[in-house]
């Protein structure tokens, strides 16, 4: 059982300066995910009358993206390829002080307390992040298009992202790159989305500049903090695919 | 910078070719200054040629001096866009040790050094010999550029601020080498390879510079 101090970023809603706050929770068994000891602070708020802490969650078992939190300095917490909702409390000792703030971008605003508006990703994938299927009725199979194995397990890795935004929380510019990355590259490495590449990469890419995101300058803490793994080559990829569309027109 | 560089991915790919400019730029002034550890000769001749040729005063010069302000001034660019993306809110507690080197996080203040440098190097280098050669036009004397050099590093404050600046310069090129490749979109299965030989690389041009500065000095 641990006796913990919570240090935690409070603001009441987008306008509000905001400060950061001191709690004590108590009896932590190392057994509790990091959301459940959130919980545990929460009953304890609302139990004395004050406002409980938000903060954002939703499968609470490492797929939906939705669950975010810097936790002591580092997107999802001190764990290495997990998010914030598999993080578990035997991370922690009796006895510390542990920060938690909302992800920071000027393109991921805070809303209240811990949770930021992450609509700027959404925008992003609407610029592109799909292929156009027309079901006309004579749809032809996926599975007779041949693919190998390798293009398929790159793919796969890409379409890994769950789009929580660790990568522009951890980056020191605020760069989605890692995410625009992956998204380009899921559709890139197979035929089905290669129809539409060159102008899928552009309007992402552009997007992306507008929603205010910054520029990458590789230090490659994106990739260390993602939970899904998400390599640094997706973005050496959006990279090739963007100035070779570009170049084309 | 509108039109071509409006998109972050080309300000990246330009930031990359300029750097990859200057990085060939470097091999060649640390090859011309190792001749001076062989032989004065061969310097003054060396140094002669590249301040006498017009190709390489007229052309390359100008190529140059073009590469450094743009690498510079994009480099400013990028930091104040980027400064702007992160926002006004930061964190109160960041560890980013954690996940990125040291080098990687201050490319901005090791950039500042070196141009700090590029700056009194133009002074007591450059500029002196523009006056020479073009203000004075004072006759052509193609044994001078050994003494003139060796002169300047027998000033132990010199020497001081050139080993310095020459250690920022191996801590800007140990990330900005590597990171050229990657932004200009290449990494592949050759990627650790080329990582290693970058990082020689950083760490072998910026050691000779300061090693031909430190044998001088010690050579008077
Ligand atoms: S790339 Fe990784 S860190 Fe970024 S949004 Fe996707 S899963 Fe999250
Ligand atoms: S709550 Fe769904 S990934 Fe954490």
């Amino acid at each position: 059982m641990m006796n913990l101090t919570l240090k935690i970023w409070r603001q009441k809603d987008a306008n509000d300066k905001g400060q950061m706050v001191d709690y004590k929770v108590t009896d932590i068994s190392e057994h509790m995910s990091f959301l459940e000891m959130m919980d545990v602070l929460n009953e304890q708020l609302v139990n004395s009358g004050d406002q409980p802490v938000a903060f954002d969650h939703d499968c609470r078992e490492g797929i939906c993206g939705m669950c975010s939190l810097y936790i002591n300095g580092e997107a999802h917490g001190p764990d290495r390829g997990i998010t914030t909702c598999q993080l578990h409390m035997r991370m922690f000792n009796d006895g510390d002080t542990i920060t938690i703030e909302p992800w920071r971008a000027s393109a991921f605003p805070v809303i209240k307390d811990l949770i930021v508006d992450r609509m700027s990703f959404e925008r992003i994938q609407q610029a592109g992040g799909f292929i156009s299927v027309n079901t006309s009725g004579n749809t032809q199979d996926a599975n007779a298009i041949p693919i190998s194995k390798h293009a398929a397990d790159e793919a796969m890795d890409a379409a890994a992202c769950i789009g929580c935004g660790a990568c522009v929380a951890t980056c020191k510019n605020s760069s989605a790159m890692l995410f625009v990355g992956a998204k380009v590259s899921q559709y890139a490495l197979l035929p089905q989305g290669q129809v539409e590449a060159a102008d899928r990469v552009k309007n992402m890419v552009e997007q992306m500049d507008l929603e205010g995101f910054g520029n990458c300058t590789n230090t490659g803490a994106c990739e260390i903090e993602c939970p899904k793994g998400i390599s640094l080559e997706n973005i050496a990829r959006m990279n090739r695919e963007f100035l070779s569309a570009s170049l084309k027109g | 910078m509108s039109g071509l560089l409006s998109s972050s991915i080309a300000r990246k790919f330009a930031m990359a070719l300029s750097a990859l400019f200057l990085i060939f730029f470097l091999l060649m002034h640390v090859s011309i200054n190792l001749l001076s550890i062989f032989s004065e000769d061969a310097f003054n001749v060396a140094s002669h040629f590249m301040g006498t040729n017009p190709l390489i005063q007229f052309l390359m010069q100008p190529i140059l001096i073009i590469g450094v302000v743009f690498h510079f001034v994009m480099g400013f660019i990028l930091e104040l866009k980027n400064r702007k993306a992160v926002g006004v809110h930061k964190y109160v507690k960041n560890n980013g040790a954690a996940n990125s080197t040291w080098m990687s996080r201050n490319m901005i203040y090791s950039g500042l050094a070196i141009l700090l440098f590029i700056v009194i190097h133009f002074l007591d280098f450059w500029i002196p010999e523009l006056k020479y050669k073009y203000v004075e036009v004072l006759p052509e004397e193609p044994t001078r550029y050994y003494h003139e050099m060796v002169e300047k590093f027998h000033n132990p404050i010199k020497v001081g601020v050139y080993v310095v600046a020459f250690v920022f310069l191996a801590l800007h090129l140990l990330h900005g080498f590597m990171s050229a490749f990657q932004s200009m979109g290449l990494n592949n299965k050759y990627t650790k390879t080329f990582e290693r030989c970058a990082k020689a690389y950083s760490i072998v041009i910026p050691g000779l510079f300061i090693f031909i500065a430190i044998f001088h000095y010690f050579n008077q």
